[in-house]
């Protein structure tokens, strides 16, 4: 097709016109504007790192990636980019790539433990996977081969790793580095919404009057929306307000109007205190027509420990814990109360100096009644909560109370719309389901929820933790669209949807991420795969998983672009192909879904993780994998074969024909000649020009079916219906991502709200009510009653379309400074690097500007200790020690008594120092707080 | 976002005019102790020499070229390796000591190691030396530019690299924020250099992503021009010092060059 000039820039210009508004391109046009711009070709894609979701465009020229341009079009970014961003053209092109399956082996090729790695073939490697697979399923039964997956993962990648895994392997020990990063807000949503992912959208940021970032360095982390609460500021300066809540000054604080510091884990505290001001000082404030059809109130145990590992434990017994670690550790059985927060469980029953027995809680929780509620929230006076929460040792008393008073005034001021911001502060925290569901409290009482401009909304760390990780369900107790393993009507219709016998899926998802490293540790996991991730860099108390992973009789197998930390200490390398050389599809922070196409073969023999999972399922039959399968403790899998027999299934049927080339997946076609696949490379439905060996030693020439549309396709079909609804395949080629739920063509900004919602009209229209809004979530939507003690009542009281508001106290984390360990330790990011560097410390330009993670400390806590300025220091934990060198100056200004280094680094390895505790709810790590010492080096 | 950045006290050396003789002078001793061989590159380097980054502390390039005796103790002092001496074929003036902050810019160190070393108060003590303590802040080995074309923040790319990078963020480099027009609901966050903080460290020039540093150190006498110190900033009490340096104005230009009274009686054409 030739155009003239004119008419190419008549089609561009409408191509990005319609773009801009979400319509849908007429295929032949948008190719036609793709050709016409010279020898390179534009596409649109997502970026590749944060949760924000920025949308890209792609140039490729030569088979290779040679340029990038922030998308116009796109609603999120309109053609803006962070700095990360804008090396998206640079990410793949790193120059140790790995291009080829390597494995450890003996002089003779064989695999040996603690050989050296050397090249061998995608058969071999799968040959090598198949052996380990079965032997780890001989020896521990499905529960004993594990995954680390991802919240990188495409939606494609995720669905069919998961798929493989507890349809194939029966397992549901597969769990994504979103574990480290969203599991305590998906619990919050969970527990107050019944149903995951926000509410609210970002265009609340041009809606409100005031931002409240609780634990989020939004400046470096988010810094396209951080752009937009700057732009609003700008808008209206005086009436726009932004507060900081930090543990330490960091960049958010420049544009802040005020920056409130305050001891870690206090947060609990704050927001309690918030919502006492409210019902004690102003009970005006609270929109009672709005609770009284909305909002529950609601208790749980406080005695549920901190998610770490517990007495009799295998590798606690055979003492791979130092008496040291046990110091901490021992908190997980029983604690003291401390002064510091007996008055907050004064109303539990408890006080100072009482030796609190933990037990293992669950999500349990009941009803309370508000008067109850308002018991439990009468000791967050100004007061205490100043007291235990001043997190800067040098400012006045009066000072942060006067901070503190303002910021619940801004938050209950009539008519002032408030968004609270929340990232890694308020989920990597042992009691960070708790502090979620505290910050929804607040917003509640107000009505300030699910409200243009108003409402709590969690931002997402990485691309698609909401999209793949949380709404496909790559976690070990999910199921896509928010089922559950545990639930047995869920197991069936997925059972159903996938075309396998009832009784396949396995009812106990317990297998978290920590746990499968514990698993590891205590030999009971023979086989770990890790995917799209660094799980042996990012995840504290490393050096025990290293060890575990070196030492022990197991097989690790990291599928990487680069060699990072996971790839070295595993036993079988696989080359994966990145982002941009395969179709895909993220979803981001806002449940806006972005597909993209394969813009660029991948280098060297490099494959997706997509195809990698599919061809493992081609060497597990239906003989292999769904006879009788031992469980731990009593439990086991049933025999399905029968049934399976009774499907038109044999002993000798593979995997790969029931779950991936079945026939509906043969149903979605290769269409070279239509859009959106004519002009675009599809490796593993055609194969490509690098004629890749394969797993069966013989040349790849694809599926032969469109397989990312099948799995995609497949994925959605278990949320329309069921309130979250996806465009189809093709339409996301189209425009620039849509928030689901897509009803009717139409994305939806506010969930749970009628005027915006469908389903909150729907689910209204249903329960014969007018109500605003509806919460119409279905998980955990009977409870019994009771009072902050416990339950009462066991009668199940049913609370459709009702949200809950929870009675959670302060209470101190499992590790705080002492007279050794005298310093709190902070880890997380800076905006350079994105997590364990793996991508950008391969850019040249970014690891010039950041090449080393740095201490980051008080001049005088410097001084004190004797150290220089740019000087090294050891920072010492009861787990581990790294050196690292002083930064007083700088982006990052702890106050005296706190620490923050990043985790980017391979080679100032933090989590080694870092402590594994999680919330005992959510299974999230505390990342943000454990007690070092720091002395010169 | 209110203008509350802190501000830093510099020592300002009196400017000189007495360039052109000491330059002179300077090629004369390096002619005498080197000879004739390199002759032709010793003359570039000499006259390169405005563009050269010197250590902390250094006094005046002219005086500095005097008086330095290119013994390398600074060099060696220098825990980061930032300072070299300069060799046949750098452009520089031979022996002396420099940095180029794209390879490896000044840490500023507290403890300034390179200075107290120097045997011939090339590199002055007093100069970053703040009520009797060594004061890295107040050093001028330089001062950041930043070209506004090439800077991609000046674009509306959250970037900033250079800002975070600053040892004295917030002071010597600030962000100015405006709207984004185009998109409607962007920032800008602008990199500004504040030329009386800016020490010149050169940790914004190393860190800046472009391929190229749009952001650049450049020695202060090039970088910086010079307000006149006959009009003092009514809104800043702070100018009135510059009132020191002020001196008895005489003014000529082409139409007053001639005396008043050679001027009137040269009617020229005018009648």
């Amino acid at each position: 097709m030739s155009l003239s000039r004119r008419e190419f820039l008549k089609s561009s210009a409408a191509a990005s016109a319609a773009a801009a508004i979400g319509m849908s391109v007429p295929a032949e046009l948008q190719a036609a504007a793709n050709q016409a711009e010279g020898d390179w070709r534009w596409d649109k894609a997502a970026c590749r790192f944060c949760g924000t979701g920025c949308g890209i465009m792609m140039a490729t020229k030569g088979g290779k990636i040679v340029a990038v341009k922030g998308d116009p079009a796109a609603p999120v970014n309109r053609g803006l980019n962070c700095i990360k961003g804008y090396f998206n053209a640079k990410i793949m092109y790193g120059a140790d790539r790995l291009t080829q399956p390597l494995l450890r082996v003996d002089e003779n090729g064989k695999f040996k433990k603690d050989g050296k790695f050397a090249p061998v073939s995608w058969e071999r490697a799968f040959d090598e996977m198949e052996f380990h697979i079965k032997k780890a399923l001989k020896a521990s039964g499905p529960e004993g081969v594990g995954v680390f997956a991802s919240g990188q993962y495409t939606v494609m990648e995720g669905y069919a790793a998961q798929k493989m895994m507890k349809a194939g392997f029966r397992s549901n020990a597969i769990d994504p580095n979103a574990r480290h990063c969203m599991a305590s807000a998906v619990v919050g949503f969970y527990q107050t919404f019944g149903i995951d992912e926000p509410s609210g959208c970002y265009d609340d940021i041009e809606l409100t009057d005031t931002i409240v970032s609780w634990g989020s360095n939004m400046a470096e982390m988010h810094p396209i929306l951080w752009s937009r609460v700057t732009d609003r500021k700008l808008s209206d300066p005086e009436r726009v307000k932004i507060i900081n809540m930090s543990t330490y000054k960091h960049r958010t604080s420049d544009l802040a109007d005020e920056e409130i510091i305050f001891t870690p884990n206090t947060d609990l505290a704050l927001w309690n205190y918030i919502a006492r001001e409210i019902v004690y000082n102003k009970p005006e404030a609270i929109d009672w027509d709005f609770v009284q059809k909305h909002i529950v109130f609601c208790a749980s145990p406080v005695n549920m420990g901190y998610g770490m590992r517990k007495a009799g434990e295998k590798s606690i017994k055979e003492g791979k814990y130092t008496a040291l670690e046990m110091q901490t550790i021992d908190k997980e059985m029983k604690k003291v109360v401390s002064a510091t927060e007996a008055p907050a469980l004064k109303p539990y029953g408890y006080k100072e100096g009482d030796v609190m027995v933990n037990e293992n809680a669950g999500l349990k929780h009941w009803h309370i009644s508000f008067e109850e509620y308002k018991k439990f929230l009468d000791p967050y006076t100004l007061d205490y909560v100043a007291k235990i929460s001043k997190g800067n040792p040098d400012e006045d008393i009066n000072e942060f109370k006067r901070k503190l008073q303002l910021l619940a005034d801004l938050y209950i001021e009539k008519d002032r719309k408030v968004v609270s911001f929340w990232t890694m502060g308020m989920n990597q925290h042992t009691r960070g389901t708790w502090v979620n569901t505290l910050a929804y409290n607040v917003h509640f009482l107000l009505n300030k929820q699910a409200k243009p401009g108003s409402g709590a909304f969690s931002l997402t760390g990485q691309p698609s933790a909401c999209g793949t990780a949380r709404e496909v369900g790559t976690f070990c107790h999910r199921l896509p669209a928010d089922m559950m393993v545990a639930n047995p009507k869920h197991r069936e219709i997925t059972e159903n949807r996938w075309k396998i016998p009832n009784g396949t899926l396995n009812h106990i998802g317990n297998q978290d991420i920590m746990r499968i490293h514990r698993d590891i540790e205590d030999g009971y996991v023979k086989f770990a795969w890790v995917n799209v991730c660094n799980p042996y860099q990012d995840t504290a108390s490393a050096s025990h998983w290293i060890k575990a992973a070196r030492e022990m009789d197991n097989f690790i197998v990291t599928s990487d672009g680069y060699p990072g930390i996971s790839a070295k200490v595993s036993d079988l390398i696989l080359p994966s192909a990145m982002i941009y050389e395969k179709w895909g599809a993220y979803g981001n922070a806002e449940r806006r879904t972005q597909h993209w196409r394969q813009q660029v073969l991948p280098v060297g023999d490099a494959m997706s993780d997509t195809w990698q999972w599919v061809e493992l399922s081609k060497r597990f039959t239906v003989g292999d994998v769904w006879g009788a399968q031992p469980l731990r403790g009593d439990n086991s899998l049933p025999d399905v074969r029968q049934a399976a027999y009774a499907m038109g299934y044999t002993d000798n049927t593979t995997m790969y024909e029931i779950l991936f080339a079945n026939k509906e997946a043969q149903s979605y076609k290769i269409d070279l000649k239509s859009f959106p696949q004519a002009g675009y490379d599809n490796t593993e439905c055609n194969g490509d020009s690098r004629n890749v060996v394969g797993s069966d030693g013989k040349v790849f020439k694809g599926y032969g079916f469109m397989i990312h549309e099948y799995l995609f396709e497949e994925y959605a079909s278990f949320g329309r219906g069921h309130a979250h609804d996806l465009a189809d395949f093709t339409t996301y080629h189209k425009v620039r991502g849509l928030k689901w739920p897509v009803v009717d063509g139409k994305e939806t900004q506010w969930r749970f709200n009628t005027q915006y919602d469908p389903y909150a009209a729907k689910a209204n229209k249903e329960a014969g009510t007018t109500n605003s809004h509806a919460f119409y979530g279905t998980l955990a939507k009977s409870l019994a009653q009771g009072n902050l003690l416990g339950i009462t009542d066991t009668t199940q009281l049913p609370l459709a379309n009702k949200a809950k508001i929870f009675a959670r106290p302060y209470m101190d984390p499992p590790e705080t400074p002492d007279k050794e360990y005298d310093t709190w330790l902070c880890t997380g990011r800076v905006l350079e690097h994105w997590h364990t560097g793996t991508m950008t410390m391969r850019v040249p330009e970014l690891y010039r500007a950041v090449p080393e993670a740095l201490c980051y400390m008080h001049p005088q806590d410097a001084k004190e200790k004797g150290l220089k300025q740019g000087g090294l220091a050891w920072v010492e934990s009861r787990r581990g020690k790294i050196k690292a060198r002083v930064e007083t100056r700088g982006r990052n200004r702890p106050s005296r008594g706190l620490v923050f280094v990043p985790f980017f680094d391979e080679k100032v390895f933090i989590n080694k120092v870092c402590a594994d505790y999680t919330c005992p709810q959510s299974g999230q790590t505390d990342f943000k707080k454990c007690a070092v010492k720091i002395y010169q080096a | 976002m209110s203008e509350n950045r802190p501000t830093i006290k510099k020592k300002r050396q009196p400017v000189s005019d007495r360039r052109k003789f000491i330059l002179n002078m300077a090629r004369g001793a390096g002619l005498a102790s080197m000879g004739g061989f390199i002759w032709s590159a010793y003359i570039d380097e000499v006259t390169a020499s405005t563009l050269i980054l010197r250590p902390p502390g250094a006094i005046k390039e002219e005086d500095f070229l005097k008086t330095c005796i290119k013994c390398g103790l600074c060099v060696i002092a220098c825990p980061y390796d930032t300072l070299v001496l300069a060799k046949p074929g750098d452009n520089k003036p031979l022996g002396t000591p420099y940095f180029i902050p794209r390879d490896i810019p000044c840490y500023m160190c507290p403890d300034i190691p390179c200075v107290p070393v120097c045997p011939t108060g090339a590199l002055d003590e007093k100069s970053v030396t703040t009520d009797g303590v060594l004061d890295i802040n107040i050093a001028e080995m330089g001062l950041a530019v930043v070209d506004a074309d090439s800077c991609i923040a000046f674009w509306g790319i959250q970037c900033d690299a250079c800002y975070r990078a600053c040892p004295i963020l917030g002071v010597a480099i600030t962000i100015e924020y405006s709207k984004n027009e185009r998109t409607g609901k962007h920032a800008f966050m602008k990199p500004v250099v504040h030329s009386e903080a800016c020490t010149g460290c050169g940790l914004c020039e190393r860190a800046c992503v472009t391929e190229k540093p749009a952001i650049f150190v450049l020695p202060r006498e090039t970088a910086m021009g010079r307000a006149g110190d006959y009009y003092i900033k009514g809104w800043d009490k702070d100018d009135e010092k510059r009132l020191e340096n002020a001196s008895e104005i005489k003014t000529t230009t082409e139409i007053s060059k001639e005396s008043a009274v050679d001027s009137l009686n040269d009617a020229g054409d005018l009648y």
